[in-house]
């Protein structure tokens, strides 16, 4: 039996929005300070969409560079994931529109929505198809627009998120290297810890939804902070148990970047130093799925990382869903 | 007192106070804990006792005190 090809990441891009918007100009718009943020999140700025830009555009901007950087054309995808809970619009899929603007016309192109793990699950579709044989090219985009989903009267929820696109390219790689262990979790019934009530089919947009402020987040603050913690720890031991390696062997971790103290309780917890973790979130907050592949992106543009370099990246998000995996880069 | 002892190593582990500081009369306010901290703390008593602390728990613990009581009636 011939070995099963392994999956890798071989390229990353990023698209942020132009407009940013500062701690400071929050105080102008919530009962809020630059050092409430500052001290409970680690946010001192994040970026806002504006005019033209969409949750397709800016994955169109994020795709072209992985893209250019893999020495890929557009034709060549197979497959296009676009991770994302904020499509430009309900029908078609986001995916549907990037495709058209990238004109990858050989790929079949879908929106995979898990929260802000949807990065991490697209990169586990992704290895499915690469490992299978079933595909060579997969561009996945995590994306998120949800400044115009967050409500800008909730001091709670407003001060945490922003927008952005991260893309990478995956391909099969050599033995040993790529993607060692990957995994997802769920658990449903934490659903309404974080939730858009409104807008689906079940409660589609009426008088009364908009007048309840439906169609914004919802969030359980303090009970995902701690169900964030814990499964951080536990999912990113399980991924390294799967490969048969221990944090101690870890280069760097990649954790969603939801909140700097849930960061560090849990990388605390892993016995992880401080270098050892890859932050950008005081530039850009939550951007959902965005948020692993723009920190790669940027710590791979600073020179950080480096190949051999054995990463483990971990997220959680809406659902609840989570999920973590092991590269060796 | 045993329990006294292991809250205060907690603590002094989770929020890098110094235990000689800590005494059953301590508030969060006077080791500069904000409510993020409490969360981790409660999280780490949590383990330690193996025991849930609900919210509404939470909310009625001011001092050290609290949580040394809260956690001997638990156990008893
Ligand atoms: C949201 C979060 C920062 C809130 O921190 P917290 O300490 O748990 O805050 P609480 O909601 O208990 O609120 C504490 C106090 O701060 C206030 N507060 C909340 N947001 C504030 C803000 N932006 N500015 C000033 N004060 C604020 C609250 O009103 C509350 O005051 P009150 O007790 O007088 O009502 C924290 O719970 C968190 O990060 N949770 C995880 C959320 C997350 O990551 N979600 C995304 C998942 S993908």
């Amino acid at each position: 039996m011939r070995a099963r090809k392994k999956a890798g990441i071989v390229s990353t891009g990023k698209a942020l929005p132009v407009v940013r918007l500062t701690n400071y100009d929050l105080e102008y718009i919530v009962e809020t300070s630059d050092e409430w943020i500052t001290a409970r999140s680690g946010i001192k700025e994040r970026r806002i969409i504006s005019g033209e830009e969409t949750n397709s555009s800016l994955s169109e901007i994020a795709a072209r560079i992985a893209l250019e950087r893999a020495g890929l054309k557009p034709e060549e995808i197979d497959i296009l994931i676009v991770a994302t809970v904020t499509p430009d619009q309900p029908l078609p899929s986001s995916a549907c529109l990037v495709q058209a603007r990238l004109n990858a016309h050989r790929a079949a192109a879908f929106d995979l929505a898990a929260g802000c793990t949807g990065f991490l699950y697209g990169l586990t579709v992704g290895q499915q198809f690469i490992e299978t044989g079933a595909a060579k090219n997969i561009l996945l985009i995590g994306v998120d627009t949800l400044s115009p989903v967050v409500d800008w009267t909730d001091r709670r929820t407003c001060v945490l998120f922003g927008d952005g696109a991260g893309a990478v390219v995956m391909q099969p790689v050599e033995e040993g290297r790529g993607i060692l262990a990957s995994k997802m979790y769920s658990d449903g019934s934490k659903a309404e810890l974080l939730e858009i009530p409104a807008g689906g089919s079940k409660r589609p947009a009426t008088l009364k939804t908009l007048q309840e402020r439906g169609h914004y987040i919802k969030m359980n603050g303090p009970e995902i902070f701690k169900f964030a913690v814990k499964i951080m720890v536990e999912s990113t031991l399980n991924v390294l148990e799967m490969c048969g390696k221990k944090t101690s062997d870890l280069t760097y971790i990649a954790p969603h970047q939801a909140n700097v103290r849930i960061i560090n309780a849990a990388c605390k917890r892993l016995g992880l130093s401080e270098e050892q973790v890859l932050i950008n979130i005081q530039r850009y907050g939550n951007m959902s799925s965005a948020t692993i592949p723009v920190v790669l992106d940027e710590a791979l543009e600073e020179g950080k990382i480096k190949q051999g370099d054995l990463l483990a990246l971990v997220s959680f998000g809406a659902g609840l869903t989570w999920g973590a995996a092991v590269l060796n880069w | 007192m045993e329990v006294f002892e292991k809250v205060k190593s907690l603590i002094s582990e989770q929020l890098d106070v110094d235990e000689e500081q800590l005494d059953m009369d301590t508030t969060f306010e006077d080791i500069d804990a904000d409510s993020l901290d409490v969360v981790e703390l409660v999280m780490a008593l949590e383990e330690e006792f193996n025991l849930e602390i609900s919210d509404e728990e939470v909310e009625k613990i001011k001092t050290v005190g609290d949580i040394v009581s809260y956690i001997e009636n638990q156990i008893s």
